[in-house]
């Protein structure tokens, strides 16, 4: 092992690189823990003692000596013991061109809301289907299973950037460049009735390997990238500047410390756009106006800073701020709402009571919410609309609340931070629900109250 | 300057961006125990996880205090340079740390070992915290587990929540959506918070030296006496001792993770800079804990069985 290290190499580590996070979706049995165990395996983020472990593990499901490399991701017991992934693996590994956080997600329905755990983070999402599992009838339909449209709807709703589907297990059909064709075909004519746009296909064996690290040559007609290779050119949100400043406030420091009575720095994570000294904001959602003095991290007093950072701000003027209210620029404040209309995954498996209040979490602000109507439940199958009464586990639907005190909110695709809530049970202290607000085109909440 | 491939692979991908990223996602989380939890605690053992925590807390609270007490819970088998180092470094900060023993629990009877002088305090330390947590009310405690670390932790929410027993369910997790976290829990239970879920090895070390954080001693390269035993090298102290027949020999070593003497071992290594262990870590062909964690071993699932018993 080397004893000095030269200062060129050490300097290499300081270069900026982009961060992928990316999951896993499709349904059971599909191939997904094998994928990622191979993307490790190949791309060496797999240790000697991991892999030493796995060859030795009492649940293998390979024969042989070939190692099965599901067993990488799924750590838990009973997911050894009966094969399956029931919650979400994190894994972490990097190639020359980029560092990627890894969700590997569970396939059964049941375990859904695993999954929506994984996607909400996700910059990217890659589908799973298994060949040999799609139905190909001689009239030339084909019939894509259930939990593959349900996991790209759940993709869609959550707007994760880029979607990959990935059509597994071609080594099960010969490497045969017509039933991908017609897998590929069926897939976009979904995705279209869905509204995902800008999908990229590869076909691929997560088992054998190919196209997944290197190319291999059984499919010589396939000529695109290698699913590391498009993971590693995906352009991830770049933090677009001119966003309106969104700055949720977690914590109020009063003179902690210092010296001045009247110190008070509002400590908060920027979720859009970016502040400068001197800037114009306003606190939302009661509507006073406020001029950023400093911004602190730690002993620094910075001139400007932007999306990402977590930061103490002040401000020339004293106002009553607290723990729930957001900082805004002036200029394009968020809307706010007292009705919230959203699309919702409902991840409990207590039904929706319309009669209950629930808790609604929405950036750092926790309010008194209640379901005044479901609006329409989606179809997976169908993508069709229909009236319902109640939401059940892993139902998906539009619904409007009632909030007792209004957000400052965006709408989810445009914001990310400042759309998204999560509904808490008051009981059980369950979360019961994720949900994404929806605005109405004019930009303006379907009631906003000014 | 011409590098292996696989050395190229890991450290171009690092980035000082990517430590902005992880390191702002670790002030998001520990703000939002201060204000949402009733009573937190900060779980600091002197290792370079919990050396990170500190300096996360800094970031995210200073100039104010930490609105949170530190907590040992300390195995009493520890090195003594990593105690000295904690003592230090408390002072340094100003702040309060409450010291719970393995050894009262003993005393108590709350905690039985077969051999109390020699066997592995890790999983016992798990009955201490717990009592740790009832005597002061506890309703949150932070710790530095990655999920880098070994399979159970890769599976662990960052708010991870606990029933009344202390119990991690792993097969009903809450949701974790976006960083919404639900930290709402009832009297009794509790959360372990995780800030640096999501930082590698490479990551801490990295972030180590871009902050010129002091470590103890024994993270660096230095001579030490000690037993070949099962592919490990196992320190030679007075709780481990050399058994019939070993050899005893004086190596060049460090430690990659600092916990219970008995059953943490250093690695060889010549690495005595940041640098040099960075270049080291994105080399390495072992994790951090099967280099050196003979805990780890007994079974499949020994880390998920400590966990689902109040462990970290
Ligand atoms: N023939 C073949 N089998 C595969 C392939 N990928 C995965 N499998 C097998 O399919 C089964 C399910 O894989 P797993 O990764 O657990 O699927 P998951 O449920 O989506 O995570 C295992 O027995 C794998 O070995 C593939 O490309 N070809
Ligand atoms: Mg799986």
């Amino acid at each position: 092992m080397s004893a000095t290290i030269p200062k060129q190499f050490f300097q290499e580590l300081t270069r900026e690189r982009g961060l992928l996070r990316f999951i896993t979706a499709g349904s059971v049995d599909d191939g997904k823990s094998t994928l990622i165990g191979r993307l490790l395996f190949d791309s060496k983020g797999i240790f000697a003692d991991q892999l030493d472990a796995i060859s030795h593990a009492r649940h293998r499901r390979t024969i042989g000596d070939a190692i099965d490399l599901s067993l990488l991701t799924d750590g838990l017991e009973a997911e050894r013991e009966q094969g399956i992934t029931i919650d979400v693996a994190y894994r972490y590994f990097a190639t020359p061109r980029r560092k990627f956080i890894i969700a590997d997600t569970p396939g059964h329905e049941q375990y859904t809301r695993n999954m929506v755990t994984g996607a909400s983070t996700a910059d990217a999402v890659v589908i799973l289907i298994d060949v040999s599992k799609v139905k190909m009838s001689d009239d030339g339909s084909v019939e894509l299973l259930v939990q593959t449209k349900r996991h790209s709807t759940i993709a869609h709703l959550l707007q994760i950037e880029h979607v990959v589907v990935a059509v597994n297990k071609m080594d099960l059909v010969h490497y045969d460049h017509a039933v991908y064709d017609r897998i590929v075909q069926a897939y976009r004519e979904f995705a279209q009735r869905l509204g995902l746009k800008d999908i990229r296909t590869i076909p691929l064996s997560a088992l054998a390997g190919d196209n997944v690290v290197t190319a291999g040559d059984r499919m010589p007609w396939y000529q695109g990238p290698t699913l590391i290779e498009l993971l590693e050119s995906l352009s991830v949100y770049d933090a677009c500047h001119d966003e309106p400043l969104r700055f949720p406030v977690q914590l109020v420091a009063r003179h902690n410390g210092h010296e001045a009575n009247d110190f008070r720095g509002y400590m908060g994570r920027i979720e859009a756009g970016k502040v400068r000294r001197g800037d114009r904001l306003v606190v939302q959602p009661g509507g006073s106006a406020a001029t950023v003095k400093d911004i602190l991290i730690l002993d620094q007093s910075l001139e400007s800073a932007v999306v990402g950072q977590s930061v103490t701000l002040l401000l020339e003027e004293h106002l009553d701020i607290s723990r729930g209210d957001m900082l805004a620029s002036a200029d394009r404040p968020a809307t706010p709402l007292k009705t919230v209309t959203a699309d919702v995954c409902w991840l409990s498996e207590d039904p929706l009571d319309p009669r209950r209040n629930y808790w609604l979490k929405h950036t750092t602000r926790q309010v008194t919410a209640r379901v005044i109507k479901i609006n329409t439940l989606l179809d997976i199958n169908t993508q069709q609309k229909h009236p319902a009464d109640t939401l059940r586990l892993n139902d998906i639907a539009s619904i409007t609340l009632n909030v007792q005190q209004p957000l400052a909110a965006d709408a989810y695709d445009a914001t990310r931070a400042t759309g998204a809530f999560i509904l808490i049970d008051e009981v059980t202290h369950q979360t019961v629900a994720a949900g994404m607000i929806r605005l109405d085109d004019s930009g303006v909440g379907n009631v906003s109250e000014r | 300057m011409m590098h292996t491939t696989a050395e190229k692979q890991v450290l171009d991908a690092a980035s000082n961006h990517h430590l902005d990223w992880l390191e702002s996602e670790a002030i998001h989380i520990m703000r939002e125990v201060a204000a949402e939890c009733g009573k937190p605690a900060l779980l600091f053992s002197g290792g370079k996880d919990s050396v990170v925590l500190l300096r996360i807390a800094e970031k995210a609270f200073r100039p104010g205090k930490f609105p949170f007490p530190l907590v040992h819970i300390d195995t009493g088998h520890n090195f003594a340079e990593v105690i000295e180092f904690r003592d230090r470094r408390i002072a340094e900060l100003g702040e309060q740390l409450i010291v719970r023993s393995v050894e009262e629990s003993i005393r108590r009877g709350t905690v039985r070992l077969r051999n109390p002088a020699s066997d592995s305090r890790n999983a016992a330390q798990a009955v201490t915290l717990l009592e740790t947590i009832a005597e002061f009310q506890f309703d949150a405690c932070i710790g530095g587990a990655r999920r880098d670390e070994e399979k159970a932790r890769a599976k662990e929410r960052i708010f991870s929540f606990r029933d009344e027993f202390g119990q991690w369910n792993p097969k009903a997790q809450r949701p974790e959506l976006w960083d919404l976290y639900n930290t709402r829990i009832h009297p009794g239970e509790n959360m372990r918070v995780f800030p640096i879920s999501n930082w590698t090895e490479l990551d801490v070390w990295q972030y180590i030296a871009r902050e010129k954080l002091a470590l103890p001693p024994i993270y660096f390269a230095h001579e030490r006496q000690v037993i070949p035993r099962n592919g490990f090298l196992v320190p030679l102290t007075t709780l481990t001792p050399a058994k019939e027949g070993e050899v005893i020999e004086t190596q060049v070593v460090r430690f990659r993770t600092v916990g219970d003497i008995s059953c943490t071992c250093p690695v060889a290594s010549d690495a005595a800079t940041v640098e040099a262990i960075i270049a080291e870590t994105a080399m390495t062909k072992i994790t951090e804990r099967g280099a050196t964690r003979m805990d780890d071993r007994t079974s499949e699932a020994s880390m998920e069985q400590r966990k689902k018993a109040g462990y970290f």
